[in-house]
C-alpha cells in the first residue's frame, strides 16, 4: 500500500514538475511586469507627486498632460524622429542589403563593419557623436581649420535642427541591423523564380521591384515593428547626445516621463505619460506577437 | 563572372559593380567614423583636439587619457576614474546573465516538451514583457526594491535585469528546443528518465550554440543598459554606462575630450570584444529577437 502511494506521489510530482519549474519565472513576470503596469496606470489617476499617493483624481493628470507645452514638444519630436528614423533605416538597410547581395568581395568584413554599432551602448554612441558634431571642436571646427572658413554646422546646438542629430546617431546605430534583416530575407528568396523571370527578359530593376521586394514583406514588417518600438523607447541616446536640449528641443516622451517623475515631482503626470507610451507600443506589439505565435502552431 | 551567375540570377555590369563597391565603401567609412574619432582622440593631448585636429592622427602619442579615464578622472564628486564602475558592471552582469539564461533554458524546455493548455498565452505574456517601455515599471520597481531592502544595490539591479530578460532567453531556448526531436524525449521517458534527467542528459548537451546566443544577448543588453542603472543604482553600484555619462556631462572644470573618448572606449570594449569574437552568435540573437526563430 505504502509503496503504491509513494509511487503515486512520485508520478504526480513528475506531472507537476514542469509547471513548478515554470512558475518562478511566471510569478516574476506577473508581479514585476503586469502587476507593476496596473500599479503605474492606477497612479496616473491619483494625486501622486514626490511619492505615490492614492487620492483619486480621475482624468486630471491626462488633461493636464495634454495642456503642457513640454509634452507637446516631446510628441512633435517623437513624430519627426520616428518618421525619419524608421524611413531612413528601412531605405538604407534595404539598399545596403541589395548591394551586399551582389556577390561582393569581402562581404563578411563589410557586414561586420555595418553591424558593430549595434553592440555599443547608446551612451557611447551619444558621446562620440556629441563631440564629433560639436561646432567648437568637431566637424565645423575641423573643416574651418582645413581652409573652408565659411563652413557652418551647428545643428546640435540649434533648436530647430538638434532633433535631426538624434536621428543621425540613431540611424548610425541601427541601420546595419536592418540591413542584416533584409539580407537574411534576400537570401531566402528562391533563385529559380528570378532566373525564369530573367529568361522572360525582365531587367534588374523590374526584378527587384516586381518580384524580390514584394517577397520581403515579412522583413519589412519585422523592421517596422522593431524600429518603431525602439523609437518610442529612445532615452539613453538623447540623454548622452543632447540631454534633451538645447532648451527642450530634443525632449522625447521617455525623457519627459523621467524628468516629470524624478526631478519635477509630478509622479501622477509622469505615470500618465508612461501609460500613453505603453499603449502606443502595445498597439504595435500585441497584434505582431499574436500573429507570430499563432503562425507557429 | 560566369561562375557567379550560376547561383545568383542578378547580373550586373562593370560600371554598376564599381558603383556598388563605391557606395559600400562610403558607408563603411560612415560606420567607422565615430570609432575612428574615439580611438585617435583618446591617444592625443587635449590641445591637439581643441586646436581643430579632431580628424588628424595624433602628433604626440600619449596613453595619459586612458590612464586618467580608468583611474583618476572625476566621476560625480570622487576622482576615482571609471575603474570601480567597471567592476560594478561586471558584478551585476555576471549573475544576471547566468540566472536569466538558466531560467530561460528551463522555461524553453517546459514550453516545448511539456506542453499544457494555455502555454502559448503564458509565453506571449513573458515575451511582451521584453518590449514594454520600461518607464511604465520604474515607479513601482523603485518602491518594490525599497521594500525588499535591495534599493541601490547590485543585487537589486541583478533582479531587475533577470526579470526583464527572461522573455528573450525563454524565446531563444523555446525556438531552439521546438525543433529538437520529441521522439527522443518520449523514448527516454519510457526508459524511466525523469523531468530533470531528460533535460540534463539529452537537451543540455546539445544546447551549446543557443546558450552562447542567449549569454551574448543578455551580456550586451545588460552591460549597455542605462535606464535601470540611472534609476536604481546607488553610489557604490552604479554601472559603467551611468559613470561614463556622469564623466562626459560633468560641467565643472575643463572638458577633457580625450579622457571622454578613452572612457567611451572603455565602456564599449567588453561588448565590442564579444561582438568581434562571436559576431555570428550576436547576429543570430538579434535576428531571433525580431524575425521568426
Amino acid at each position: 500500500m505504502a509503496r503504491t502511494a509513494d509511487a503515486d506521489f512520485k508520478t504526480r510530482l513528475q506531472a507537476l514538475l514542469p509547471k513548478l519549474v515554470l512558475s518562478p519565472s511566471l510569478a516574476l513576470v506577473l508581479v514585476f511586469v503586469y502587476g507593476f503596469i496596473i500599479f503605474s496606470v492606477y497612479l496616473s489617476f491619483t494625486d501622486s507627486r514626490l511619492l505615490p499617493s492614492f487620492g483619486w483624481v480621475g482624468w486630471e493628470n491626462y488633461s493636464k498632460l495634454w495642456r503642457l507645452s513640454h509634452w507637446e514638444i516631446s510628441l512633435t519630436n517623437m513624430g519627426i524622429f520616428a518618421a525619419l528614423y524608421i524611413t531612413i533605416c528601412t531605405v538604407l538597410g534595404l539598399s545596403l542589403a541589395i548591394f551586399l547581395d551582389q556577390k561582393v568581395r569581402a562581404e563578411g568584413v563589410i557586414r561586420t563593419i555595418y553591424l558593430y554599432p549595434m553592440a555599443l551602448s547608446f551612451i557611447v554612441t551619444g558621446t562620440a557623436w556629441k563631440w564629433f558634431l560639436d561646432p567648437g571642436i568637431g566637424l565645423e571646427n575641423v573643416l574651418q581649420t582645413w581652409g573652408w572658413t565659411t563652413f557652418e554646422f551647428d545643428w546640435i546646438k540649434n533648436r530647430d535642427f538638434a532633433i535631426y542629430t538624434v536621428v543621425l546617431a540613431a540611424v548610425w546605430q541601427t541601420s546595419g541591423f536592418v540591413m542584416a534583416m533584409f539580407l537574411a530575407g534576400l537570401r531566402g528568396i528562391d533563385n529559380e523564380i528570378l532566373k525564369a523571370a530573367q529568361m522572360d527578359g525582365a531587367s534588374n530593376w523590374n526584378l527587384y521591384r516586381r518580384i524580390i521586394i514584394p517577397q520581403l514583406r515579412p522583413a519589412f514588417l519585422s523592421a517596422f515593428v522593431i524600429l518603431s518600438h525602439l523609437a518610442i523607447k529612445t532615452f539613453d541616446l538623447v540623454i548622452a547626445l543632447t540631454g534633451g536640449g538645447p532648451g527642450r528641443a530634443t525632449e522625447l516622451p521617455a525623457t519627459f516621463m523621467y524628468s516629470y517623475t524624478f526631478s519635477r515631482n509630478q509622479m501622477g503626470i509622469g505615470a500618465a505619460s508612461a501609460t500613453i507610451m505603453l499603449m502606443t507600443i502595445a498597439a504595435i506589439m500585441i497584434p505582431y506577437l499574436y500573429a507570430e505565435l499563432r503562425e507557429k502552431k | 563572372m560566369s561562375a557567379a551567375t550560376q547561383d545568383t540570377a542578378i547580373r550586373t555590369g562593370r560600371v554598376t559593380r564599381t558603383l556598388i563597391y563605391l557606395i559600400l565603401l562610403l558607408f563603411a567609412l560612415f560606420y567607422m567614423l565615430p570609432l575612428y574619432v574615439m580611438v585617435v582622440n583618446s591617444v592625443k593631448p587635449l590641445n591637439e583636439i581643441t586646436g581643430g585636429g579632431m580628424m588628424n592622427l595624433p602628433q604626440v602619442f600619449t596613453l595619459e587619457p586612458w590612464a586618467k579615464a580608468w583611474s583618476s578622472a572625476q566621476i560625480g564628486v570622487e576622482p576615482t576614474g571609471l575603474q570601480p564602475y567597471f567592476w560594478n558592471s561586471i558584478k551585476m552582469v555576471v549573475p544576471a546573465v547566468a540566472i536569466s539564461t538558466i531560467l530561460g533554458a528551463l522555461n524553453g524546455y517546459v514550453l516545448t516538451k511539456w506542453r499544457f493548455r494555455g502555454d502559448t498565452i503564458l509565453f506571449g505574456l513573458m515575451l511582451f514583457a521584453c518590449f514594454i517601455p520600461f518607464q511604465i515599471v520604474l515607479i513601482p520597481m523603485a518602491r518594490m526594491l525599497g521594500l525588499m531592502g535591495l534599493a541601490g544595490t547590485t543585487w537589486g539591479l541583478v533582479l531587475v535585469h533577470v526579470v526583464y530578460g527572461i522573455g528573450f532567453t525563454t524565446l531563444y531556448f523555446r525556438n531552439y528546443y521546438a525543433v529538437f526531436p520529441t521522439e527522443l524525449i518520449r523514448a527516454a521517458q519510457i526508459d524511466g528518465a525523469g523531468f530533470f534527467q531528460i533535460f540534463w542528459r539529452i537537451l543540455l548537451p546539445s544546447s551549446g550554440p543557443i546558450a552562447v546566443v542567449s549569454i551574448i544577448w543578455q551580456f550586451t543588453n545588460i552591460w549597455n543598459d542605462f535606464l535601470f542603472g540611472a534609476s536604481f543604482a546607488g553610489a557604490d553600484s552604479q554601472p559603467m554606462t551611468v559613470a561614463l555619462n556622469n564623466l562626459v556631462q560633468s560641467s565643472t572644470g575643463v572638458k577633457e575630450y580625450n579622457v571622454h573618448f578613452a572612457g567611451a572606449i572603455l565602456a564599449a570594449l567588453p561588448t565590442l570584444l564579444v561582438y568581434i569574437v562571436a559576431g555570428r552568435y550576436f547576429v543570430r540573437g538579434l535576428m531571433a529577437g525580431s524575425v521568426k526563430g
